[in-house]
């Protein structure tokens, strides 16, 4: 069971082996702050939802599931989107359109079909609860770096020496790229490198 | 044979959307009910901030019409009016509070309310530095902006570097609001 958990950190992480959920995770990580909180809606979300539709899925006819699925997902986002409207104004101000459009996060239809759909609530509850974490740890650590070069800050505390010019590129859309696909790049290679270490400790 | 009926049929399709449909618009009611007060609230705080910014002796906002507000200091006196211009920035709405003296001859302060432009450029429109320019800016004639130089006539203001669009749109947000506010004023609108 716990490995239900463990897998959506690292061995299937949403962002960095999956490669779902992109335009959240491009879109918003302009600050360590706000893909934090982009991460902890979408783990509500998925978590949420995912519960949901394992409770439901036997009485869901097979032809109607995705639509049923759907409207299931977009429940819980509106349901955050006033929620943060309501008591985080400031952060849903700066996130602006990328809450609602939490509905067509892959990464969400994705665990729903995949997982919860097949399987008991538990399981698919830890499944959930581990994607939105992976998910949510890689929107900060891309959400830092961006800040820390773009701005020279992290979860806007100052960290930078003064003199420190600001790589605005990093807090443009290229650097959103451009970080993401060095982050990819590192993550297969220690990925790699843990794998072949197994093998050899294996014999 | 019912029973059959309903396990095959459309029905059963019907009925599980139907249901789904129901539950979650019901669920919706709530979240909404709860929201829709507290997120007024919010953009209310908002506007009082921003008001209070531009004239740190209020005492008391006046909402006279929508967006139009009439801000008075100590002894009743008017300390100017505030209004909400809105247009289009490069990226998104940019929503501005403009509050301005009471004989409609200069801006006090501007303050950015809503805008989604570009960190670390055009979101500087948003920034002390920029902001101050509007300062005492006389509003008889038209705002304009120059690039990389210093302003050099009254009604001018310096445009942040790199973010010619988001410092015109600011500019132009704020001549048409004034002029806006100025034809309701003519017609008795305020």
């Amino acid at each position: 069971m716990i490995k239900d958990f463990l897998k959506g950190l690292w061995k299937e992480n949403p962002i960095f082996v999956q490669v779902l959920g992109m335009c959240p995770t491009l879109a918003v990580t302009t600050k360590a702050l706000f893909g934090l909180s982009m991460g902890l809606a979408t783990t509500f979300v998925v978590v949420s939802s995912s519960v949901v539709i394992s409770v439901v899925r036997n009485f869901v006819p097979r032809q109607v599931r995705i639509p049923i699925f759907t409207v299931i997902i977009a429940t819980f986002v509106t349901a955050a989107d006033y929620f943060l409207k309501a008591n985080f104004f400031q952060i849903s101000k700066a996130l602006g359109p990328y809450i609602p459009l939490i509905v067509v996060n892959c990464v969400i239809l994705g665990r729903a079909e995949a997982f919860a759909s097949k399987n008991k609530v538990g399981r698919s509850f830890l499944d959930a609860l581990g994607m939105g974490v992976g998910f949510t740890a890689a929107l900060i650590v891309l959400g830092a770096i961006r800040e820390i070069l773009g701005a020279g800050t992290v979860f806007g505390i100052h960290i930078m020496w003064k003199g420190f010019t600001n790589w605005i590129v990093m807090v443009l859309p290229a650097g959103a790229f451009i970080t993401l696909g060095l982050l990819v790049g590192v993550f297969n290679v220690v990925d790699q490198k843990m794998k072949t270490g197994r093998k050899i400790a294996k014999g | 044979m019912v029973k059959k009926l309903i396990k095959n049929s459309t029905l059963r399709i019907v009925m599980a959307l139907a249901v789904v449909g129901v539950l979650s618009g019901a669920l919706l009611v709530f979240v909404y009910e709860y929201s829709t007060p507290k997120i007024r609230i919010n953009v209310e705080n908002e506007t009082e901030r921003a008001i209070k910014n531009i004239f740190p002796q209020a005492e008391k906002i006046q909402k006279t019409k929508d967006d139009f507000f009439m801000v008075t200091g100590a002894e009743n006196k008017i300390g100017g009016y505030a209004f909400i211009s809105e247009g289009n920035g490069y990226q998104g709405i940019i929503k501005l509070i403009i509050g301005v003296d009471p004989k409609f001859t200069k801006i006090v302060g501007m303050e950015v309310l809503e805008s989604q432009e570009t960190p670390g450029l055009g979101a500087e429109i948003a920034g002390s530095k920029f902001r101050k320019q509007f300062e005492n800016l006389p509003i008889t004639q038209k705002i304009e902006y120059v690039k990389n130089q210093k302003p050099t006539k009254l009604n001018q203001i310096e445009a942040v570097t790199g973010a010619t669009i988001s410092s015109r749109a600011v500019v132009n947000i704020i001549n048409s609001g004034i002029m806006e506010v100025r034809k309701n004023v003519k017609t008795g609108g305020v």
